[in-house]
């Protein structure tokens, strides 16, 4: 059964004990100066972001069907049956374009490194293995990052919006975004205001879709190309031998294609 | 040996120490300090214009060994070696300028043993690799030859026809690709480039710019070499490549009605001014100049036609990664100088090697007592045999 992360942007009180957790986890530094950041980055995965009182946490969505892990030419990253995104450092060569596929912006880079790293939310997969919440979640003093299974989180979303109609737009981010995200977000305020690229602006199709429909061809291109060019060079040549053979120009040698 | 000082050897050692300077700094100090690259745009001009535009200018190869070995149209035999010179650097160098590129080069090699066929990029990956491989066999020949190694000569001449095959299929696969690595960003990148056609673009393109560059690079070495214009055989490809600016022009027109985009494209703005310099140097100039016939079988207006397209497809490439993008990631991208130095220094390599190769090997073989001179001549000045390659 996959599991997920719910943010509920109305019981966040901007405390950043998640921000703090997250660090402790995940073996960054932690101290007012980074607290202070409204970026993510490689050494900040998770941001509670301030917009006039209203509150939204940033992290990676972990998209059921990422378009960070259908990118990845040597799969690096790998979505787990769990739900977590992972990243495997030692399989990376660096070429960046899960950050240029994410939709979310989420993927951050080591750019002062001569080794650098891919660095996001992972979903602390070590700990949702082990039956754990994600450190985030077991730090939020206020419920607002709660962190169980994905079908239980959306029921529960979908109750707190019809209880109180009046705290919430009436949207649950990540039930269809993409494809559906195993983060889900709920807020009185739209999303885009905090960099979430707005729900209509993202396609309920998984963006892997997009190249699949594509690269699905190519195994039946490569043969059929290859009698057709094969074909090809067969009647273009065929008529020299023809017509070399009617004693017209001897062009013969040229059969071999090469001079 | 006395080197003479020429003003193009003066440019041509300023552009490597430029480029040797970026180079320390790429690796001393991390793509941080080399780029300004980030994490809102992590793709610039090294893989906007080194590698896709690169990949593009060394299309001439499989278009004309295509035309020369499968369509058997023997008249362009001519041109096929300097053709085919040009995409084996063009691709070496695309794979040099990877290694910068990459955060960890050294980990070039792992999509031999690490495999995700589903993404774009380990399949182009694989179609790059091999097509090098198959460009370094076909450019063999001309090696064997000079060094008269018949057997090994035999050998690959006999296997010329399947290896040429696999080189069309190849480039077909990895050209259209380049356009599909972009396909999973609907959202990032601008209407005006976001297509499904993208892949269909890409490669119809690269047969555009293939031919461009065959002509281009044949009426500039004709000049620097002193070689005969081959210039029946360039208004040959000029009308080709006319056909095919249609092609491509009538399906990209009928895709932006098809996605509503008709009127944006005349809403003033800095997409639409980049989208105009494309569609007017790609497409509009060079067409309006090849249908008039006194200006198609004109060398200069053929050169000037070719001029054009390959100029305003590298502004198609460069729109596609680098301008498409900007209004997402919110920021105006502007390269460091490490990154133009580095470029730059690797172009000057390819058009450094060129002239070696000309001048050492049989490239121009009809014309082998005057070709000699005359590649002694342009060892003397790097710039015109900068001219002479392929942008890379
Ligand atoms: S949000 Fe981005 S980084 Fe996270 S799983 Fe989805 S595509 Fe990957
Ligand atoms: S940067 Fe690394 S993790 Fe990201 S797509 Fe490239 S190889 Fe995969």
């Amino acid at each position: 059964m996959s599991k997920a992360i719910l943010y509920d942007a109305t019981l966040c009180i901007d405390c950043k004990q998640c921000e703090a957790a997250c660090a402790k986890q995940n073996n960054l530094p932690y101290d007012d100066k980074v607290a202070a950041e409204e970026v993510q980055s490689a050494h900040k995965f998770t941001v509670v972001l301030n917009k006039n009182d209203k509150y939204m946490r940033r992290l990676c969505m972990h998209c059921d069907e990422p378009a960070c892990v259908s990118v990845c030419p040597v799969g690096a990253l790998q979505k787990t049956a769990l739900g977590p995104v992972t990243y495997d450092a030692h399989k990376c060569m660096g070429c960046r374009y899960c950050m240029a596929a994410c939709p979310f912006g989420q993927p951050k880079y080591e750019w002062g490194s001569l080794n650098p790293k891919i660095q996001k939310c992972i979903m602390c997969p070590d700990r949702v293995a082990a039956g754990l919440p994600t450190a985030c979640a077991e730090a939020c003093p206020t419920g607002a990052t709660k962190f169980g299974d994905r079908d239980a989180l959306i029921q529960e979303a979908r109750d707190r919006i019809r209880q109180n109609p009046n705290n919430y737009l009436p949207h649950i981010y990540g039930i269809e975004e993409v494809g559906g995200t195993s983060t889900l977000l709920l807020s009185s305020v739209a999303f885009e205001q905090f960099g979430l690229p707005s729900p209509k602006s993202l396609p309920s199709d998984p963006l892997p879709m997009y190249t699949y429909r594509v690269l699905s061809r190519i195994p039946d291109f490569v043969p059929l190309g290859g009698i057709f060019l094969g074909g090809v060079w067969w009647i273009t040549h065929r008529r020299e031998e023809v017509a070399a053979a009617e004693g017209a120009e001897n062009d013969a040698k040229h059969n071999g294609g090469a001079r | 040996m006395k080197i003479k000082l020429t003003f193009w050897r003066v440019v041509f050692v300023v552009i490597m120490i430029l480029g040797a300077w970026g180079t320390v700094v790429r690796f001393t100090q991390g793509l941080g300090a080399a780029t300004n690259l980030s994490d809102q745009f992590p793709w610039g001009i090294w893989i906007g214009f080194d590698v896709l535009c690169g990949v593009m200018l060394a299309a001439g190869g499989f278009t004309l060994t295509a035309a020369v070995y499968i369509l058997n149209i023997k008249r362009w035999h001519a041109i096929v070696r300097p053709t085919v010179l040009t995409a084996f650097l063009g691709y070496v160098l695309v794979c040099v300028a990877l290694m910068f590129d990459l955060g960890r080069p050294y980990n070039i090699w792992h999509p031999l043993i690490m495999r995700n066929p589903h993404s774009v990029m380990f399949e182009v990956a694989y179609c790059v690799m091999l097509y090098t491989t198959v460009l370094a066999l076909e450019f063999s020949q001309i090696v064997l030859e000079k060094f008269k190694l018949e057997k090994p000569l035999k050998f690959i001449r006999g296997a010329l026809i399947p290896l040429v095959i696999v080189g069309v299929i190849l480039s077909t696969l990895h050209q259209s690709s380049l356009g599909t690595l972009y396909l999973i960003m609907p959202t990032k990148l601008h209407p005006f480039w976001y297509s499904p056609l993208l892949p269909v673009f890409f490669f119809l393109s690269a047969i555009a710019v293939g031919l461009a560059m065959t002509i281009f690079e044949s009426s500039i070495s004709s000049k620097v070499f002193h070689r005969q214009l081959e210039l029946p055989i360039l208004q040959e490809l000029g009308r080709v490549l006319y056909i095919v600016l249609w092609v491509y022009f009538v399906l990209r027109l009928e895709d932006l009605i098809n996605r509503g985009e008709m009127h944006s494209i005349f809403v003033p703005g800095y997409e639409m001014y980049f989208f105009w310099l494309e569609i007017v140097l790609a497409l509009i100039a060079p067409m309006i100049l090849l249908s008039i016939r006194s200006i198609r079988n004109s060398p200069g207006g053929l050169y000037l036609s070719a001029v054009l397209v390959v100029l305003g497809f590298i502004t198609n490439r460069l729109n596609v990664s680098i301008t498409g993008i900007e209004s997402w990631s919110g920021l105006h991208y502007v390269p460091k100088w490490t990154e133009y130095s580095i470029t730059a220094a690797i172009i000057a390599v390819g058009f450094a090697l060129f002239g070696l190769a000309v001048k050492y090997l049989p490239i121009f073989p009809e014309e082998k007592e005057h070709g000699t001179v005359a590649a002694h001549e342009s060892a003397t000045a790097p710039a015109s045999v900068f001219v002479a390659n392929a942008g890379n």
